[in-house]
């Protein structure tokens, strides 16, 4: 399989060795060559400084066509954009943005992008090790099917379900962070 | 008309000065606290102190029910994000985006924002103008991938000479005037085409090269010097 991860932080940089780890093509893209420090030198994969929102620089890194894009940026609406970007020019597989402010994430999952919220993720695990019940908002989102749906796989996943596309990976390792 | 402007840079500043100047109410989202209180200064209590991306703030601005969003903000992605969120999570029937990147005018419109302004585009455009060698010039883009296109009929361009009649002119185009002497002369089939002649046509960008070729001929510019 072959993955594009833009933004090479904590999150993304674990994301890409456990792809590179378990045998993937692992295209990795950061503004700053700094946080390729953050891969190990075993790391296989490619590294490229750019900005992963530039369908020019997406293009040259290889990205056309590829199984997964995942955007982990610091910035929500660069994860959204690349995201788009991808799917609508790039003709990428699936793809999963982190968005961190909870409207947002549900707003993108209704317009058919799969997302990632923290902030509800951090906020469920301390009410859970606190022993109190979770908000009840979602911070794993599917798309949700649009109306004029033609890609019959992704129709069986309703509104506010945890998408269980997103690779395992996302889940736990931000449940460590 | 109720318009939501989100950036108050120097667009959002003077887009919003001019607005209520003309009499429309006007709400502006500056996420700098510092600059949102300076605008206040200058030009009354219409300024929203908070980041027009967050979902929960352009609730509480009151973009259910703004006639127009207008995302001016420097940076292309956020506004293409308030764009959509103000278009597919609060109704808004009209959006308008500031774009830098000249590639992501296509993607923004077909990810739903109604109207693209882009500076760079403009620039380029007047730099164009100026620079004689760029026979081809583009003065507007319209929706749907279509352009206005002016062509600077040289001596030895092959339509020098003969009617739009003769020439083969691709499908997805129309040669709609010639502009000669600096008059405007609707453009008839049978009408001679004259060196000097700048024929305004209508079309989609990606024909480009093939009205070149017909109107001004080969494309050597396109090769380095």
């Amino acid at each position: 399989m072959k993955l594009v991860i833009v933004g090479c932080g904590r999150v993304g940089a674990a994301l890409a060795e456990a792809f590179d780890n378990t045998g993937h093509e692992v295209i990795v893209i950061d503004l700053s060559t700094r946080a390729f420090d953050r891969l190990s030198p075993e790391f296989k994969g490619q590294a490229i400084r750019g900005d992963g929102t530039d369908e020019d620089v997406l293009r040259k890194a290889g990205a056309e066509g590829a199984d997964v894009l995942l955007a982990f940026t610091e910035g929500d609406n660069r994860n959204v954009m690349a995201t788009q970007v991808a799917t609508e020019r790039l003709s990428v597989g699936k793809t999963v943005a982190k968005i961190n402010d909870p409207v947002r994430a549900a707003a993108y999952a209704e317009l058919g992008i799969a997302t990632v919220c923290r902030t509800t993720m951090l906020t469920d695990a301390v009410l859970a090790f606190l022993g109190l019940g979770p908000t009840g908002v979602p911070s794993v989102i599917a798309p949700v099917p649009h109306v004029h749906a033609d890609d019959s796989e992704s129709v069986a996943a309703p509104a506010g379900v945890p998408a269980s596309t997103a690779p395992a990976h996302v889940h736990a390792e931000s449940r460590r962070a | 008309m109720f318009v939501l402007v989100v950036g108050g840079g120097k667009v959002g500043y003077y887009l919003t000065k001019e607005l209520i100047e003309s009499g429309h109410e006007v709400v502006l989202m500056e996420k700098d606290r510092a600059r949102a209180a300076q605008i206040v200064d200058e030009l009354g209590s219409i300024v929203v102190p908070h980041d027009g991306c967050e979902g929960k703030y352009l609730g509480e601005a009151g973009s259910n029910r703004a006639d127009i969003v207008a995302a001016v903000t420097g940076d292309d992605e956020d506004n293409l994000v308030i764009c959509q969120m103000a278009k597919h999570h609060f109704d808004v029937p009209k959006t308008i985006a500031r774009v830098n990147n000249p590639k992501n005018e296509e993607l923004f419109r077909h990810l739903g924002v109604d109207e693209i302004i882009s500076p760079t585009r403009m620039a380029l455009g007047s730099i164009e103008q100026d620079i004689p060698v760029h026979e081809l010039l583009h003065l507007a883009a319209l929706d749907n991938e279509l352009e206005i296109i002016e062509a600077r009929l040289l001596a030895d361009s092959p339509a020098v000479g003969r009617t739009p009649a003769e020439l083969d002119i691709p499908e997805a185009c129309s040669l709609s005037a010639v502009v000669r002497n600096g008059v405007v002369i609707p453009l008839r089939p049978d009408m001679v085409l004259q060196e000097g002649d700048k024929v305004i046509a209508i079309g989609r960008a990606d024909c480009e090269r093939l009205l070149h070729e017909q109107l001004i001929g080969g494309t050597e510019e396109m090769e380095p010097a």
